[in-house]
């Protein structure tokens, strides 16, 4: 039987403690009032989301909050790339430059090396790295050890392992999130601007007649790209060649002058790529 | 008026026989998400303790004051209302504790994070509630003894929350350093060390 009583009384009691409880709540958010930027809420929305960390800040809520609170430069964002950077400036009401893309390179070419040893253990870099006295069972201690941790970690699927066990990154993929970076156990990892062109692909510190006969692509320490460069941007530091990218013009003369074949350039491809983004943006700004 | 020893008793009986995380396993959930860093564990642990007591002093009063008054016993709303009314008082509390921390100890609310509002849905503060109900409405009980043993039980539950919070926040921040299996990292270790110390908790059975 339906009892009304019973169910308005029901009703009444249930409906008076919870409007007592709005009363002090409401009297509490009066008393305890903190100013909250309404904008920290729109630029996280802003952002990809993916708290992979690359923008430097503990995740996408906490660098939304630094944009707003602290002035952080707002393309920071390595993973939304322009596209994010203008999103958040659009909530801002500020004007970006997004910042340039960032691209990851692996600084070893992983040439012909012999085994020191046959390796039965966790099929993981970080882990091989160990073995052998943290020298790994390839007989260069520095070079890349090809089990593919990289790869594995990269969040878009842009570095994959070529036959001969190197990474190979799929720049059209890569965000320059930088894990790749955190996961080698060699350093082997770098992510720089789009527009640096010429790389060392070479970690090794042996001295140059050890390179020579373990790897047919080692730096050497010859020295020679250090005379052919006009400008003063490459040094042999501890018998491995190092180029400083605030003097480099990536004119390629040292990458002529290496014997082994250990400094490349990218200039071509990754000029490929620059143009075709700008054109697709000033596709997208013609027909909008 | 009882005697202190029934006080002592319940004190007792919060704190280490019946711990809410060791012994009933109850709050599970801030108590592996938040015992990562002491000063985060000791300060949901506050949080905790004013929560509970005053649902506890609140919860009682509704039961005893409201549902089980002469006038409105007829229609047993004790046997319904129950939860649903302890609820919504302990979704205020935390409410309120929100704000207050926010405004108060920013530093802190900010490290709580998303645990704060998860004491509403903490089993354990429901849990003493109901435990209250069922211990302390018996037919002698008096409203003002209820009241005050409630609040008492309600303090040192979370007494005794926090107490084990924070002993498995100090375990933690060792057991970053120790060599723990890639495979158990985190987590599963963290539970490991919990199932211990309710080990050994267990040792305080049968003493009140």
């Amino acid at each position: 039987m339906f009892d009304l009583t019973a169910f308005v009384i029901a009703l009444l009691v249930t409906a008076g403690i919870g409007t007592a409880l709005g009363l002090v709540l409401a009297w509490g958010g009066r008393r305890f009032h903190v100013e909250t930027d309404p904008r920290i809420q729109q630029v996280e929305d802003a952002l990809p989301g993916i708290n992979c960390g690359a923008c430097g800040y503990a995740g996408c809520a906490a660098y939304a909050e630094a944009i707003v609170s602290e002035g952080a430069p707002m393309s920071l964002c390595a993973p939304g790339g322009a596209d994010t950077a203008h999103a958040v400036a659009r909530v801002m009401g500020a004007e970006v430059e997004a910042a340039e893309p960032k691209l990851s390179v692996t600084c070893c070419q992983g040439g012909h090396v012999d085994m020191r040893f046959d390796y039965h253990g966790v099929q993981d870099c970080r882990a091989a790295h160990v073995a052998g006295q943290a020298g790994g069972r390839k007989a260069c201690t520095y070079g890349c050890l090809g089990f593919g941790t990289c790869a594995r970690a990269c969040p878009f699927g842009a570095i994959t392992m070529s036959p001969e066990r190197i990474p190979v990154v799929d720049w059209d993929k890569c965000t320059g999130c930088g894990r790749c970076v955190e996961v080698c156990p060699r350093g082997l990892n770098r992510v720089d601007p789009e527009s640096y062109y010429v790389f060392v692909l070479c970690q090794s510190h042996d001295k140059g007649a050890v390179v020579n006969k373990l790897c047919d692509r080692g730096c050497i320490a010859c020295r020679r790209c250090e005379k052919a460069c006009p400008f003063d941007a490459i040094h042999v530091i501890d018998n491995l060649a190092v180029i400083d990218y605030t003097k480099c013009t990536a004119c390629g003369k040292c990458v002529e002058a290496c014997p082994k074949n250990t400094i490349v350039s990218f200039r071509k491809q990754r000029r490929a790529r620059k143009k075709a983004r700008e054109q697709a943006a000033q596709a997208r700004e013609g027909a909008a | 008026m009882e005697t202190a020893l029934v006080y002592f008793q319940i004190m007792f009986l919060a704190v280490f026989v019946q711990n809410f995380v060791l012994s009933k396993f109850l709050g599970l959930c801030p108590f592996v998400g938040v015992s990562k860093r002491r000063s985060s564990a000791f300060g949901m642990g506050m949080a905790v303790i004013f929560v509970m007591t005053l649902a506890s002093l609140i919860t009682m009063l509704i039961y005893r004051g409201i549902f089980l008054h002469p006038r409105l016993a007829q229609y047993q709303l004790d046997q319904y209302l129950k939860i649903v009314c302890f609820i919504v008082v302990i979704a205020a509390l935390v409410q309120f504790v929100e704000m207050a921390m926010h405004k108060l100890a920013p530093p802190l609310y900010k490290s709580l994070g998303i645990y704060l509002p998860l004491i509403t849905t903490n089993c354990a503060i429901l849990g003493v509630t109901e435990l209250n109900v069922i211990r302390f409405t018996g037919e002698s009980e008096t409203l003002g003894g209820a009241v005050a043993k409630s609040a008492v039980n309600g303090i040192f539950a979370g007494v005794g929350f926090t107490l084990a919070l924070v002993i498995m926040a100090g375990i933690r921040e060792r057991l970053d350093s120790a060599p723990i299996p890639e495979a158990l990292r985190g987590v599963p270790i963290a539970f490991v060390a919990a199932a211990c110390m309710a080990l050994a908790f267990f040792g305080f059975a049968g003493m009140v």
